[in-house]
């Protein structure tokens, strides 16, 4: 199976939303059916990255010496697995979501959703730099539309202020990009680094740390760059499932993940004390995040700043330099987004179904919305890294990496981390369930299957993968291959 | 093929005849002049191909203008550059001329205008062809004013301001090409020769001599004023708002383009610079005004109300890629240059012209006027804006990123940071100002009086809507197979001796 296909196959889906516009029920069921059948030809890929030889594919050179290429790793798969799964999901919901507020524009809205998706699977099965930026570009593209939807003021504000953001990061990746080729001759992401830039001078190496820093940690939003991300939020709550879970900060994440795994490598991040750097900034972020999630009344930029802190766990996991922390931030990853899009979900259908956006208003809300809010529950318990859920496994191998790494500091961020989590998430349980309600709410009942089923899903998901986290895309199996192969095969 | 043989010489043999027979046709009758000029520009853009085709193959061809050996006789030649750049030329020409039958009848509506517009029109891409193909400097000083005067002449039939323009583009063009002239003047004493290549092999023996400096300097600025480059700008902005559309969209993707291949050949082919008297960096000025050129040009763009006023702007930023390749005088640098004489043109081609889409079906092209009304009812032409405006700014996998990758990896082997922070400064502003136009024409909502108009403005005419759309999809797929390019023709173009 070609690496491309998936890639390929929500590319012509999102021509064809294009071209039914008019009929909606066709044009949401190219948006079903590509999903699907997205997911499945990523499955395909599943075997073969697990065996160690991944599937590959070239077309032709973007420049000379440069393919454009994709390989589909272990590392990407999981990427790729995971935003393919939960478009499904997405698409479900969006279709309830969309109609129920019954929101403008929505052939422009599932067309960008599937370019989205398109280079969200693109960048995670990128095999070398070149092809991954132009993925990484089109997504910022894609996302303009929908961070925008609402067309108001302040969404058009959002919207120059992520592509301000965005745009100087695709910018400064290039020149990264640049200078890795002239210096090392090679762009192909290597498991364990690109061996010609142990050549390269200890100013290039820092100067391409800080351009790479910079370039990745706009869409990973880590501090002091992720002003984007909550102003974003003004975005339809679908789309800051996306941005939040699926694509566009995973986007950011993996570049990490890739950056320090592939390009890089663990021995040149050592020699040159850039992990130590990186994990500042990582442990920053975490602390400062839920710090400031605690602020927010809007349950949506609660929820972003909670974003904020637990991309910075999956950075931290890379910075720490030892394979059990790499395989946890992987499996973070993955499993903060089942949480999180259970969370987002959550948020939009208490808007759709009470028009509701703060927290403070949400008092009782768990007897109107009992299965919103106990999958809500769910989600926040599990952010919080306790068991059963899928947090707790990957935070406790993040744990068990920064042991490996003798780094009792991160032990104690993430524990503490995790108690913040539990400080800003667990009051507004307390509301929902055992507070009365404030004011009389009309009609009887949770929000519409097509938002409920969803959201009940990724929060049994969440589950699920916290009972038996190898089940079904092998998360697991699939983040120990990738520590493996960048940790063994080092140059 | 017999006639084949000629081949160098083929554009223009075809345009010259096609500029005088359009008169003639046009008194049998009006409407032959454009269809005679499509046919001319597309024969001439097909022979280019061939030409260049047979380049790859053979290697540079050579012609004698009439059997008559240089240096006393002419010599034509297409080697892998000028072969390339002739064949951008006439096909952005062919497209353009394609397009632009409803849109000169709208903007030239005086009666039997439109004939001698199109003469006009192929007499000016004559002597670009010219200027590209000949071997002698005299000659390209011939050309250069052939296509000067037919060019003034372009612009200067839009209205009464583009008359004052054009007078304005007249003074200081003839400025530039007096400056040409005697700097040839310098070189003919010193040297004896007219002819490019012989000029090469004398050239070692007299560079010490300041008459050789100060030749080619004069050249140099003279074409710099002809290229737009930084601050000899003046100019151009003028020059491309006031014309009629058809004529902007002609000149500003070729026009100046054509400037740039002589820059290339006097600097790089013909002359040494650092061999022209005590080290002259020649070539590193042209890069240092045109990193100051191209922060001006895009700073200027976005304080432009007009879209035609900011596009030519944003033209003298974007020649400031072309001269930022030149400074680096690399092989990356080169490439990126040349590649993005090609690039831009296409883009600038696209702009232009749906520039001209506003024009004709909205009545103007103010930006702060623009709003959806015009994304409604031209959703094609504001589309295939978008992807200009994107190209421009340079997002993967449109062409306008694969310029700047090359330029940006030239700047790296120069260890030139500052000008590689001006070329992504550079994306940045552009998105600033294309953003700005995007933003308007998606997202603002049309006022009250739209209800009146709704039939009246609907989507360009097919003849309008295909050259766009042509531009359009060549702007990704030129974009995705750049490196066919680069390494079919550009690598094979890098002057003898760089790297």
């Amino acid at each position: 199976m070609s690496p491309f296909a998936p890639i390929l196959v929500s590319l012509a889906a999102a021509v064809l939303i294009l071209a039914s516009g008019r009929r909606a029920n066709l044009r949401e069921a190219w948006t079903l059916a590509a999903a699907a059948a997205k997911f499945l030809l990523v499955l395909a890929l599943l075997p073969p990255a697990l065996a160690g030889r991944p599937a590959e594919a070239v077309l032709f050179e973007l420049s000379p010496g440069v393919r454009f290429a994709l390989r589909a790793d272990a590392l990407g798969v999981s990427f790729a697995l995971l935003s393919s799964g939960l478009w499904i999901l997405t698409s479900v919901y969006s279709i309830g979501y969309m109609r129920g507020l019954k929101e403008h524009k929505q052939t422009r809205y599932f067309a960008s959703f599937a370019v989205c998706l398109s280079s969200a699977v693109g960048i995670a099965l990128s095999a070398n730099l070149l092809t991954f930026i132009v993925f990484y570009e089109i997504l910022t593209i894609a996302t303009y539309p929908l961070v925008i939807h609402k067309e108001a003021p302040a969404a058009v504000r959002a919207g120059r202020k992520y592509l301000a953001y965005t745009l100087t990061a695709g910018v400064v990746l290039i020149a990264a990009a640049a200078i890795v080729w002239r210096a090392a001759g090679s762009l192909e992401f290597t498991a364990g680094g690109i061996g010609g830039l142990a050549g390269a001078g200890a100013g290039t190496i820092k100067a391409l740390f800080v351009l790479f820093l910079a370039g990745v940690g706009v869409k990973a939003s880590v501090m002091p760059l992720h002003g984007w991300l909550p102003t974003a939020m003004i975005a339809p709550t679908p789309v800051s499932a996306l941005l939040h879970a699926v694509a566009v900060v995973k986007a950011g994440v993996f570049g990490a993940l890739r950056v320090v795994g592939f390009v890089f490598g663990p021995r040149l991040m050592a020699d040159h004390g850039l992990n130590m750097v990186l994990a500042v900034f990582a442990g920053a972020t975490i602390v400062l995040a839920s710090l400031l999630a605690f602020k927010q009344d809007n349950l949506k930029r609660r929820l972003a700043y909670s974003t904020v802190g637990h991309l910075s766990y999956i950075v931290l996991g890379a910075a720490l330099l030892a394979p059990t922390a790499y395989a946890g931030a992987v499996l973070h990853m993955a499993f903060h987004a089942t949480m999180k899009i259970t969370l987002f979900f959550c948020a939009g259908a208490i808007y759709v179904r009470l028009h509701r956006e703060n927290i403070s208003q949400l008092d009782g809300v768990g007897r109107i919305m009992p299965w919103t809010m106990g999958a809500f529950a769910l989600g926040a318990v599990g952010l919080a890294g306790l068991p059963p859920l899928d947090g707790f496994i990957s935070k406790w191998y993040l744990g068990l990496g920064a042991a490996e790494a003798g780094r009792t500091a991160a032990i104690l961020l993430l524990v503490g981390s995790g108690l913040l989590n539990a400080g800003y998430f667990f009051p507004i349980l307390q509301r929902a369930f055992f507070r009365p309600a404030k004011e009389k709410v009309e009609g009887k009942g949770d929000a519409s299957p097509l938002l409920v089923v969803p959201l009940a899903a990724t929060a049994a998901l969440s589950l699920i993968l916290g009972l038996w986290p190898d089940l079904g895309a092998r998360f697991m199996t699939l983040a120990k291959t990738a520590a493996a192969a960048v940790f063994g095969g080092g140059p | 093929m017999g006639i084949l043989n000629n081949s160098p010489a083929l554009p223009v043999l075809i345009l010259l005849p096609a500029a005088i027979l359009i008169p003639l046709a046009g008194l049998v009758r009006e409407r032959l002049a454009y269809h005679l000029a499509v046919l001319s520009t597309g024969l001439a853009a097909a022979v280019s191909a061939l030409n260049l085709a047979k380049v790859l193959e053979g290697g540079a061809i050579h012609y004698w203008l009439g059997g008559w050996f240089p240096p006393i006789g002419i010599e034509y030649v297409l080697d892998h550059l000028s072969a390339f750049i002739v064949l951008v030329v006439n096909v952005i020409a062919f497209l353009v001329i394609l397009h632009s039958r409803v849109l000169v009848a709208r903007e030239i509506p005086a009666p039997g205008k439109h004939v001698p517009y199109y003469a006009v029109a192929l007499l000016m891409l004559c002597g670009f062809n010219g200027i590209l193909v000949t071997g002698d400097f005299f000659n390209l000083y011939v050309w250069l004013e052939i296509s000067s005067l037919a060019l003034y002449g372009l612009v200067a039939v839009g209205g009464k301001k583009s008359a004052v323009a054009a007078f304005r583009y007249l003074i200081m063009g003839t400025i530039g090409a007096s400056f040409y002239l005697i700097g040839l003047a310098f070189l003919f004493t010193s040297t004896g020769t007219l002819n490019m290549a012989d000029m090469k092999a004398v050239f070692p023996h007299i560079a010490g001599q300041p008459a050789a400096a100060v030749g080619l300097v004069l050249m140099v600025v003279g074409f710099g004023l002809k290229m737009a480059l930084f601050p000899l700008h003046g100019w151009l902005p003028d020059a491309y708002t006031q014309a009629p559309s058809s004529s902007s969209a002609l000149i500003a993707p070729v026009g100046t383009k054509v400037a740039a291949y002589v820059l290339f050949r006097l600097l790089f082919f013909v002359f040494v610079p650092e061999e022209a008297g005590r080290g002259l960096p020649v070539a590193q000025a042209v890069g240092w005004l045109s990193a100051a050129g191209i922060i001006f040009g895009s700073v200027m763009a976005i304080a432009q109300k007009e879209m035609k006023r900011m596009l030519a702007y944003s033209s003298i930023a974007q020649i400031g890629y072309i001269g930022l390749g030149i400074g680096l005088a690399n092989s990356f640098g080169f490439i990126g240059a040349v590649l993005h004489v090609m690039n831009h043109a296409v883009m600038k081609a696209l702009l232009f012209l749906t520039a001209g889409h506003f024009r004709m079906r909205l009545g103007h092209s103010r930006i702060p006027e623009l709003d959806e009304t015009a994304r409604r009812r031209m959703p094609w032409t504001t589309a295939a804006f978008s992807v200009g405006a994107l190209s421009m700014v340079g997002l993967p996998p449109a062409v306008g990123f694969f310029s700047k990758w090359y330029l940006a990896l030239g700047t790296i082997d120069r260890s030139n940071w500052i000008f590689l922070g001006v070329i992504l400064a550079s994306s940045l502003l552009n998105a600033v100002y294309f953003f700005r136009v995007i933003e308007r024409l998606y997202l603002v909502k049309s006022g009250p009086k739209d209800g009146e108009s709704e039939s009246a403005v609907s989507e360009a005419p097919a003849s309008m809507l295909l050259p766009v759309l042509l531009l359009a999809a060549a702007i990704i797929v030129l974009g995705l197979l750049n490196a066919f390019v680069v390494k079919g023709v550009l690598q094979a173009a890098v002057p003898p001796g760089m790297t």
